[in-house]
């Protein structure tokens, strides 16, 4: 079912997603699909030496995941805009879920839009990513 | 303090084909469920005319850049000090399985906070496609911790 404009109303919510918990593999399996080859993600002797105590998540697998909130709603093609803000630093084991909200509906020259503030959290409620979008309707 | 002289610095334009098997590692590595972006039917039936690059891979496809740490090198940054602190996505145009995406970046600016014990570098890449059209714009900042 196509989303439309006039069914959507400031504070509407998008249905969240959420993901399992992170683990070594996901982040070697990231690391290979996206091409970020950085050892801080996958090696933890490398990882250690630089002074973590564990490997962590890369950024961009939350925002990969934060867009699928968008994705799941609207065809690609909708999304006009979509950044993000890293808040601090994904873990494994964290359990990421994503979320969005229409905050904003604009119409401006016969084009109707809207603003969607995002997050990802971790089961704990800290969170990891703060964004924003922007998409026609 | 890095150098505000490379404010306006670019970087030699490089280009990269999508590849479906990327596109289909990536789906997996990030849970996607919908099958457009791993069916060619599922994506041929909603009119694509191949598997559509999800919204955040454009920014995979800047990782593949041909020596991205010598820039920060030269820039006086030690590369193990970076954060990726913000990224941006402008969509102009869909990307598809099959096309060859030219990539060239800008760094647009460089500010401090915390009397210069935060440096921040905001790159802006560019990414057009084998037609001319630009198809996505990345603003990215990188927090340097000193």
């Amino acid at each position: 079912m196509a989303v439309l404009f006039e069914d959507i109303s400031t504070g509407y919510e998008l249905e969240p997603v959420r993901k399992p918990p992170i683990t070594r593999t996901t982040l070697a399996l990231f690391g290979g699909a996206s091409g970020d080859h950085n050892p801080i993600h996958i090696d933890i002797d490398f990882a250690k030496s630089a002074g973590m105590p564990d490997v962590f998540a890369h950024g961009m697998l939350s925002m990969a995941y934060l867009g699928q909130v968008l994705t799941n709603w609207v065809p690609q093609e909708a999304i006009i805009t979509f950044g993000v803000r890293f808040q601090s630093i994904t873990h494994l084991n964290d359990e990421i879920t994503c979320s969005g909200r229409v905050i904003e509906k604009t119409e401006q020259d016969g084009k109707n839009r809207v603003r969607i503030e995002m997050q990802a959290v971790n089961q704990h409620g800290d969170i990891k990513l703060k964004g924003e979008a922007i998409v026609a309707l | 303090m890095i150098d505000r002289k490379f404010i306006g610095t670019r970087s030699t334009p490089f280009t990269l084909d999508v590849e479906k098997g990327q596109l289909r590692s990536f789906a997996k590595a990030v849970g996607e469920r919908n099958p457009i972006y791993t069916d060619e039917n599922a994506a041929a039936a909603h009119g694509y005319a191949s598997l559509p690059a999800p919204p955040t891979f454009a920014f995979c496809l800047n990782l593949a850049a041909p020596q991205p740490s010598t820039r920060y090198r030269d820039m006086g940054v030690d590369p193990s000090k970076l954060l990726h602190g913000e990224q941006h996505f402008h969509y102009l145009k869909p990307i598809f399985a099959g096309d060859a995406i030219t990539l060239q970046s800008e760094i647009i600016d460089i500010y401090d906070k915390k009397n210069g014990a935060l440096e921040f570098i905001v790159t802006e890449t560019t990414g057009t496609n084998q037609n001319g059209h630009v198809v996505v714009k990345m603003l990215a900042t990188t927090v340097v911790q000193h």
